[in-house]
């Protein structure tokens, strides 16, 4: 099972734990907001959860990587 | 703003009235009757009797594609919110945010019936009972005018008109969406796109006025006859404002397909140094890279441009594009909805970068860190308008790639410091969301 990391724009505010906590999927810009490398394989699932639930403006989401956007 | 339909320009074979037939009633809208007399009645049916998939399916074989600058497939999005459960409702969007843009201020000034024609009828394509008709506050006139218009009307949807603040992306669909919910003229992030869950919960179609007129005329004439005129894969007719260097700028009727060249000779473009295409989420060229594409989308993928909302600003030879884009820049950075980290201080840090280029001060390596930033921040905001705006910055780069090196050197050209008339208008705007 594959999944996505998505983070919300307008709920962000740059703390910039989810860098910290996945660096191998998510960076900070120069102003302190991630870019986020969407997929994460299964073996990173666990560090991704932890990071979404450390996330103070609950802005990062893991999702099924099936699920599309409209 | 002024229109154009001379009968010269139609001579050339590049106009065909349709949206503008009824625009010889110069400087005032067309009333009710008028507008009847133009184009006939509209095909009701008997009251409540007609099909409503026959119009979603008369849309979608016309091949008409939204006119509001994505150039999405009209009868898709109809069907989309046709299709779905809730209470669905229709948005008018009038507002016209795009600064260099006057097609819709010139088409609703001229031929209001007709975008309240092709509403009532998405209306009832779509199962809604309210036509909320978008426009901007600072624009009285206009909003009396179509308020004017839709008391004429006898019709069984309900028109309501809504005045919004005054933003460049106020007119977003989600934003609309979110002040017609009570909150504010901001975009908000996707999904749910308003098709989904918009007014009210309710499935939504947001369409613009141009697009809705095209309704109203594909309803009446049928969609072979829309596809009389313009290219397979982009049939019917399209409004553009020429603007900048051009002897007559103003609104124009093109068959879409029409080359851009010809759009300029339309306007007696004057000598022109560079064009801006598509609007401020456009893209800036050679006039002789794109003098012979068409003005569709798929004619201008190949350079990397899009129609846009259709203008085209031509820059006086002489002029100086990176200053002209440092000024667009800086004023959309201020336009942002201040929601998102990467437009909120990354347009800003673009802009200020652009600054210092057309000065010719740059503090650094301008250029190195214009790439790096050009490079981060399209794709992350929730709406395109980081995106339009690094689109924009990114291809000033390219089309005066000779003066971004002198002005990088600390030798910016002369014209760096000049003003005219024929700059990029930059709005004020008020500082209200509600």
């Amino acid at each position: 099972m594959r999944w996505r990391l998505r983070v919300d724009p307008t709920a962000c505010t740059g703390h910039g734990l989810c860098a910290d906590l996945l660096p191998e999927r998510i960076e900070l810009d120069e102003w302190g907001f991630p870019i986020v490398h969407g997929d994460v394989p299964a073996g990173l699932a666990a560090h991704a959860r932890r990071a979404v639930r450390a996330c103070p403006a609950l802005a990062l989401r893991l999702e099924s990587a099936r699920k599309e956007p409209a | 703003m002024s229109v154009h339909q001379d009968a010269e320009a139609g001579a050339r074979g590049h106009t065909t009235r349709r949206l503008t037939v009824g625009w010889q009633h110069a400087g005032r809208p067309a009333r009710l009757r008028e507008h009847l007399d133009v184009y006939g009645p509209l095909p009701s049916g008997r009251r409540g009797h007609a099909d409503p998939r026959s119009l979603v399916d008369a849309v979608a074989a016309a091949g008409l594609t939204g006119r509001g600058g994505a150039g999405f497939p009209t009868g898709t999005k109809l069907r989309a919110v046709a299709g779905r459960r809730g209470r669905a409702a229709v948005v008018a969007n009038g507002m016209e945010s795009e600064p260099a843009s006057e097609k819709d201020q010139a088409l609703l000034a001229r031929a209001p019936h007709l975008v309240l024609d092709g509403a009532a009828l998405a209306a009832r394509a779509v199962g809604a009972d309210t036509v909320h008709v978008c426009l901007d506050r600072t624009r009285r006139h206009q909003v009396d005018e179509v308020s004017r218009a839709v008391d004429e009307r006898r019709d069984e949807v309900r028109f309501l008109v809504h005045e919004l603040p005054h933003r460049y992306v106020s007119s977003e669909e989600t934003a609309l969406v979110r002040w017609l919910n009570g909150g504010e003229a901001r975009p908000t992030a996707t999904p749910p796109r308003p098709y989904e869950r918009g007014v009210e919960r309710g499935p939504t179609l947001v369409d613009n006025v141009e697009t809705l007129a095209h309704i109203g005329l594909i309803a009446r004439y049928g969609p072979r006859w829309f596809r009389e005129v313009g290219r397979p894969d982009a049939p019917g007719t399209m409004l553009v404002t020429a603007a900048g260097a051009v002897r007559q700028p103003g609104v124009y009727e093109i068959e879409a397909g029409t080359r851009i060249g010809d759009v300029l000779a339309l306007a007696d473009a004057a000598d022109v140094d560079a064009l801006l295409v598509g609007g401020y989420f456009g893209t800036w060229h050679d006039p002789r890279e794109v003098a012979g594409l068409p003005m569709t989308a798929a004619g201008l993928q190949p350079v990397g441009a899009a129609p846009g909302a259709g203008v085209l600003f031509a820059l006086a030879a002489g002029r100086c594009g990176i200053t002209e884009t440092a000024r667009v820049l800086a004023y959309l950075a201020r336009q942002g909805a201040q929601q998102c980290g990467p437009c909120m201080f990354g347009l800003p840090a673009v802009a200020d970068d652009f600054a210092q280029l057309a000065a010719g001060r740059p503090d650094g390596d301008v250029l190195r860190r214009l790439d790096r930033r050009l490079g981060v921040i399209p794709g992350r905001g929730a709406c395109r308008h980081p995106d339009g705006a690094v689109r924009l910055a990114a291809s000033a780069l390219t089309a005066f790639a000779a003066d971004v090196r002198a002005h990088a050197g600390g030798r910016p050209c002369p014209a760096a410091y000049r003003r005219s008339l024929a700059d990029l208008p930059i709005p004020r705007s008020e500082g209200e969301w509600r």
